[in-house]
């Protein structure tokens, strides 16, 4: 509010309640936050079972590892985690960006550079698990 | 960005200090932020000695002895001295808390007094509230129906219906739990904070009132209400140890449950 001389300078004459009222209620954001939630509920089991497997096959064969991925589950299990760890890291970056970017045009084109980024990420683990495992 | 450095003209300084009359035995510094419009300074902290055998218990009453006995320019908002009206909030030993119920023997060593956190100051430890309290006006925090009263007694709740209010009609609305927020230092301007969304959820948990939809449509907002990621500083801080991050969780609950 005030300039460096300390002078007051006042740029918004705008009444408070206006300002408080804003663009009004997006009608949104529940969706945003029930997804981060699950995810992060879906990523405990899958992490944990991922980290399990990945001790069990140290030291295993290439063929082994090719065969364990194989599995239609163990696929599953997979995409499963790429999924939610992409999504959940997208949720999750667009919070920390809309909580502390306040330029506008910076803050759109954070949020969708990190969406694409997730997206691109995603699909690349996805495909390289496929050529793995079918 | 959020800026994490305070601007040029807001950084404090050392300020002037006040000795504690001769002969004073328990002598406890207060070191005060000091701040004035007029004189185009930059903000200080000034240190009064007390003598605590001649001073009240609470940090209100240090900060009271001081305007009458020491320094009257000392500028500060206090009422009813019994953490009722929520006009002494303010930082004391860094947490947000009603200066009246603060004892000053819980704090060790020298007692920093400062405005609440991150809200602009009208003078010395007074902030400016308007936004605040525009955005308690803006969730009508007033009870909504269509059905009109009985017209010979009062609308009438059950003891477990108004059981449900418990927790939260106490909150006499000192902002210490805003101001501790950091997602509302970041984002108070659209961010409703944990004041502001307590008392909405005062009234979308009242039986009597029939705008419980309308309510919830008006919260549901990435900014308004989505800003609160459970840091609980509202909970800790709150004099009245109430909870405002439970009943922020109860809206976020009730919202996805009219989904499904």
């Amino acid at each position: 509010m005030a300039g460096t001389n300390n002078t007051p300078h006042v740029d918004v004459l705008r009444s408070p309640l206006g300002r408080a009222r804003g663009l009004g209620s997006a009608r949104a954001g529940s969706g945003h936050w029930w997804a981060q939630r699950l995810t992060a509920l879906a990523l405990v089991p899958l992490t944990l079972w991922f980290i399990y497997a990945v001790i069990h096959l140290s030291g295993a064969s290439h063929q082994t590892v090719i065969d364990w991925l194989s599995a239609p589950l163990t696929l599953g299990l997979m995409l499963a985690l790429i999924v939610a760890t992409f999504y959940h890291l997208q949720l999750g970056l667009q919070v920390v960006v809309e909580d502390y970017v306040h330029n506008e045009l910076l803050k759109v084109a954070s949020v969708l550079l990190i969406k694409a980024l997730s997206v691109l990420l995603a699909l690349v683990c996805i495909v390289s698990v496929l050529k793995i495992g079918l | 960005m959020v800026e994490f450095n305070l601007p040029l003209n807001s950084r404090v300084g050392q300020g002037q200090t006040f000795k504690a009359p001769a002969g004073a035995k328990r002598i406890r510094d207060f070191k005060v932020y000091r701040w004035s419009p007029d004189d185009g300074k930059n903000p200080r902290m000034d240190t009064y000695q007390i003598d605590l055998d001649s001073c009240g218990p609470m940090v209100l009453d240090a900060l009271i002895k001081i305007k009458n006995e020491i320094d009257p320019t000392l500028t500060f908002r206090r009422s009813c001295r019994e953490g009722i009206c929520g006009s002494c909030a303010m930082n004391i030993d860094g947490s947000n808390t009603l200066a009246c119920l603060k004892p000053i023997e819980d704090v060790k060593g020298a007692v920093q007094i400062n405005p609440l956190p991150h809200m602009p100051v009208v003078k010395d430890l007074v902030p400016d509230l308007s936004q605040a309290y525009a955005q308690y006006r803006s969730v009508q925090p007033w009870i909504q129906t269509d059905t009109p009263a009985p017209p010979d007694r009062e609308r009438l709740q059950s003891k477990e219906e108004r059981a449900k209010l418990d927790g939260m009609w106490e909150c006499i609305l000192c902002f210490c739990c805003s101001t501790s927020c950091p997602s509302y230092w970041w984002n108070g301007d659209r961010y409703l904070g944990p004041a502001v969304l307590l008392a909405a959820y005062r009234w979308i948990a009242d039986s009597r009132d029939e705008a419980t939809g309308a309510r919830l449509d008006e919260l549901e907002d990435p900014f308004k209400l989505y800003r609160c990621h459970t840091i609980m500083n509202c909970t800790n801080t709150c004099p009245k140890g109430l909870n405002p991050a439970k009943a922020i969780g109860a809206i976020k609950q009730l919202i996805v449950e009219r989904q499904g």
